[in-house]
């Protein structure tokens, strides 16, 4: 019991003063965020904006604030912006479409806050995935990105896992990518067996992580290294 | 017996490859050293999530550095150290590692061979 607490009452601690991994960025990298110009996630942003035009706007009207209300649970399952675009059309994950479609999306939600529509009863299956040691390296979520954030890892600088910033673009993928696919490469980090895209515990996670971030403003498409 | 014998044997009785380990603990590989401790003498950039090595070889005997490799939670329920020696008690391991510890008993002889070099 000792060991469930310890890592639980961290979670509610850091919970209150989140920090965007955009803080933990260096200053050549908010730089490119920040300029619409440079931003590269903004080829995906322009291309979803087209395709929204032509597949979905004679229904859909504005999205505006759509995304901060992402991940939602429906009847008792968690719906990702990802898997709610694929309910028509249903696009690969981390195909182009996909990517283009969910980054314009979320760009109209920038600088609003997420996870407010969720509670802690919502997202209590996540939490338990993102306090579970697995893989041959023994790791939970929680023992790098709660206990470690801010330190490093080898050259890389520990953030503390925040989800506001996706589809994010990231110079080591050089492309644009989903939070599943950078889940996906923390499981693959700590030699765990690997979650297909739409794995409830992937979809799980993310719900937790929005309601672990609750407050801090979208960024998407953000940049990171 | 076993356990009190090493540690009556003097450092330069213990077996592992002093050189090998150094290699071992500063490659750039994903689970090696390195990534969290800083080493004495080591190039590229060292983590600092876990405490630097720098004179660990004086502080700790050889069967306390084997035990804090091979399972550090042994020591510390909740560290963030992977457990290098063992395959036992882990959840959801990819296939590919199932059944395999991160280092061989012969790798983590030779980390402590180095660690001790570290006075």
């Amino acid at each position: 019991m000792k060991r469930l607490i310890l890592p639980m009452v961290f979670v509610t601690g850091t919970a209150l003063a989140q920090r965007s991994g955009l803080e933990f960025a260096s200053p050549e990298i908010r730089r490119l965020q920040a300029s619409e110009a440079e931003n590269p996630g903004m080829l995906w942003v322009d291309e979803g904006e087209k395709l929204f035009a032509a597949q979905c706007a004679s229904c859909h009207a504005s999205m505006k604030g759509v995304a901060a209300r992402y991940p939602r649970i429906v009847a008792g399952k968690v719906v990702t912006l990802e898997t709610k675009v694929r309910h028509r059309v249903p696009f690969a994950y981390e195909s182009e479409p996909l990517l283009a479609l969910t980054a314009y999306i979320a760009s109209q939600s920038r600088g609003l806050p997420i996870g407010q529509h969720l509670s802690e009863k919502d997202v209590a299956k996540g939490k338990a995935e993102y306090l579970r040691r697995r893989g041959q390296m023994n790791l939970a979520c929680t023992n790098c990105h709660d206990a470690n954030a801010g330190k490093r890892l080898g050259a890389e600088t520990v953030s503390e896992g925040q989800p506001n910033g996706y589809p994010t673009y990231r110079l080591r993928w050089q492309t644009l990518g989903s939070l599943e696919r950078r889940l996906r490469a923390c499981f693959s980090g700590v030699h765990a067996e690997m979650p297909a895209y739409g794995d409830p515990r992937l979809l799980e996670l993310e719900a937790y992580l929005a309601w672990r971030g609750r407050g801090l403003a979208i960024e998407a498409p953000a940049v990171r290294p | 017996m076993k356990l009190l014998a090493a540690l009556l044997l003097p450092i330069a009785a213990w077996a592992g490859n002093a050189e090998q380990g150094r290699a071992i603990a500063t490659a750039s590989a994903e689970a090696s050293c390195i990534l969290c401790h800083a080493i004495p003498g080591a190039r590229g950039p060292a983590g600092n999530i876990g405490p630097p090595l720098a004179g660990v070889g004086a502080r700790l005997r050889p069967e306390e550095l084997k035990a804090r490799i091979v399972d550090a939670s042994r020591i510390n329920p909740e560290t963030v150290m992977p457990p290098y020696g063992r395959t036992g008690g882990l959840h959801q391991v990819a296939a590919r590692y199932r059944g395999k510890p991160l280092l061989t008993p012969g790798q983590i002889d030779d980390v402590v061979a180095f660690l001790l070099t570290l006075q």
